[in-house]
């Protein structure tokens, strides 16, 4: 997994709340077996017209260069898809900023080395009105707008946060605990 | 000492290792995988050269994107055929039990889990499947997870969670004799919106759910998900220990009495505190349905579609819909009905609409499908001559799969057109690119079915 630590970067913005992982990546582009290549189809029926056409109101056709998206409250709820994850990365989002996120989604963008920031609802509207550039800090857990300089902390449990800025993943650590397992599986299973 | 939820109890006696400054390292007792979400976790593994740490506790299926007609065929789609033939390789390499495409206990993955006993009280249990709540309607610890976590339990039985907080939803009081289990779910839904459980575990107590059937109480847990919950668990009583006893993996003779003296245990204490705690009245539940693009969106089949309020959301979503604000939904046109998923597919639904539909036609503006989830399930219905009573009324009875759940495979609802559906997700596009879904009951969705129009089962049941 890639190291995160610090990001500036435009935003795409899309301030729609219950984004589900349905449109992040409809269910008839999950036939891959592989987890590359889900980018293309991002959004798919947002960005494309039913005839394939780029539909040039949606906002990832206006904007083309933000690694960081940022959404209404709630981003990510449905299916358990972690292709939405992988669409996401592969498009080249580092970054989703929301006021709030689906509990299923959060976990596996933090697997793929895709940084939820929660922000408040206030500092959401203001991100959305600012339309400015955002400073993503990850030591310091701080989010910024550049243009006007307000700041916001952020949470993320310590252990995910040492895994993302030193580029771990969860089964290093796990497999690196096999004897607890054995153990726990001696006395409970 | 203070008294324990169900849910402490059996997440603090899974718990390996408990993250101190981050999430717990849970045990997990079972294991269901498909085609879908599986083979990037398989290779995965592969990669960093681990085996599969148990393979015994993982059972495989095919679902999601099987065709439901003519299943002894190869697969036409090439891309399906693919991820279905990657299942198979991939389980025979790493010597997991598949119920593949076939096989007589082949169907959704959720289904047939609680169908073949693998389902138990007290147990830990995971897919890469959101839905995986469903078998919380058994006392276990049930929840969706990613591929990346798949890829953790393959190589060590274990994911590492952050331990949700506790939610009670209780329902108390009389259910009206309408009323079914997905009216209930559909309501509190809608009650609690589609993040009202976010960061929660849910436990559903009280009398409307203790009287639910087995296949009721899946429903309810099923739909634990679109509350945003983690998960949700109903605790498990005689009901329960009725449903499992005889099925193929439970326990047998001196095991089964030692597991029931166990899951008899397996109660929330009376001094255990929640974290939150949400009460409604079962007398104010109605047959439900959904008019926007979100389970939240659910009203009473009397009531109107609510007024616009200011929020975006809200707008595009009926505007999606080409449903009007302040509408009665009663009467309107519907072209497709689905009746199956793992929300509704097992036989008390298949026999519900029976009932209704017996010796009646469907309407002639209706396309019809009803898909068991299970092959199980769907030998049953034969048996009991529900297949004949299905197609005689104009149903198209199709073979076990997740179908028009998620439209992955060729069930699609068309273009613009309204589907009245048993399923669980009423997304833009989920059932086919701009398909228009509208959630209900098996009863709700048979009697639309016969009328042509959205209509409550009232005037069939008797
Ligand atoms: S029926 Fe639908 S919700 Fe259930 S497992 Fe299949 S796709 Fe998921």
């Amino acid at each position: 997994m890639e190291k995160f630590t610090k990001l500036i970067s435009p935003i795409v913005p899309l301030p729609l709340q219950n984004v589900d992982t349905d449109q992040i990546i409809p269910a008839r582009f999950l036939k891959s077996t592989s987890r590359e290549g889900f980018g293309k189809n991002l959004f798919r029926d947002w960005r494309f017209t039913k005839e394939g056409k780029k539909n040039n109101d949606f906002a990832l056709n206006k904007i083309t260069e933000g690694e960081i998206l940022v959404a209404g409250k709630n981003f990510g709820c449905g299916s358990s898809r972690e292709h939405a994850a992988w669409a996401l990365t592969d498009y080249g989002f580092k970054v989703v900023v929301s006021s709030f996120f689906a509990d299923i989604f959060k976990g596996n963008a933090l697997n793929n080395g895709l940084l939820p920031v929660r922000v408040s609802e206030e500092f959401l509207q203001s991100i959305f009105n600012s339309n400015s550039q955002l400073e993503v800090d990850l030591e310091n857990q701080t989010i910024k707008i550049l243009a006007t300089g307000q700041q916001e902390k952020f949470e993320i449990s310590a252990y995910k946060k040492h895994c993302l800025v030193n580029g771990l993943d969860d089964i290093d650590f796990l497999l690196s605990n096999k004897k607890e397992i054995e153990k726990f599986e001696l006395n409970n299973v | 000492m203070a008294g324990k939820t169900l849910f402490d109890k059996l997440w603090d006696s899974h718990v390996v290792i408990k993250g101190e400054q981050g999430p717990d390292m849970l045990y997990i007792d079972r294991h269901l995988i498909h085609e879908v979400t599986s083979p990037q976790a398989f290779s995965g593994i592969e990669k960093r050269g681990v085996p599969l740490f148990r393979p015994k506790q993982t059972i495989a299926t095919a679902d999601h994107n099987v065709p439901t007609v003519d299943q002894h065929l190869p697969i036409k789609e090439e891309l399906s055929r693919k991820q279905v033939q990657t299942l198979k390789a991939n389980c025979k390499k790493h010597g997991v039990e598949l119920y593949g495409l076939g096989n007589p206990n082949q169907g959704i993955v959720h289904v047939i889990g609680p169908e073949l006993g693998i389902t138990q009280p007290g147990m830990t249990i995971v897919c890469g499947d959101s839905h995986t709540s469903t078998h919380g309607a058994f006392g276990s610890i049930a929840f969706g997870i990613g591929t990346s976590e798949v890829e953790q339990v393959f190589a060590t039985q274990c994911v590492l969670q952050t331990k949700p907080k506790s939610m009670c939803i209780e329902v108390n009081g009389e259910l009206n004799k309408a009323v079914t289990a997905k009216d209930i779910i559909l309501y509190l839904i809608s009650k609690l919106s589609t993040s009202g459980g976010t960061g929660y575990f849910v436990e559903f107590a009280g009398s409307a759910f203790e009287g639910l059937s087995m296949e009721g109480r899946m429903t309810v847990c099923n739909m634990s998900i679109e509350l945003g919950a983690r998960g949700g668990m109903i605790a498990p009583d005689q009901t329960t220990f009725d449903y499992i006893q005889g099925r193929d993996f439970a326990p047998k003779k001196i095991e089964w009495n030692k597991k029931l003296a166990y899951w008899k245990t397996l109660v929330t204490d009376e001094e255990a505190k929640y974290d939150k705690v949400v009460s409604f009245d079962a007398a104010d539940i109605a047959p439900m349905i959904t008019f926007g693009t979100n389970p939240g969106m659910g009203i009473k089949i009397a009531d109107n579609v609510p007024s616009l309020n200011g929020d975006k959301s809200f707008k595009k979503a009926l505007e999606y819909m080409q449903i009007s604000p302040d509408t009665s939904l009663k009467g309107k046109p519907v072209d497709y009905v689905f009746i199956g998923s793992c929300t509704n597919s097992r036989i008390e639904d298949l026999r519900a609409v029976s009932n209704i539909v017996k010796g009646r036609k469907k309407a002639a503006n209706i396309t019809a499908w009803i898909v068991p989830g299970s092959k199980r399930i769907e030998a049953q219905a034969i048996k009991e001559g529900l297949d004949k009573i299905l197609i005689e009324a104009g149903f198209e009875l199709r073979q076990p799969g997740c179908s028009a759940c998620l439209a992955m495979n060729e069930d699609k609802v068309p273009e613009g057109k309204y589907c009245v559906s048993t399923s669980n997700r009423n997304f833009e596009g989920r059932q086919g690119p701009g398909s228009r879904t509208m959630l209900a009951s098996p009863e709700t969705a048979a009697a639309t079915a016969l009328k042509g129009f959205v209509t409550d089962a009232s005037e069939y049941l008797n």
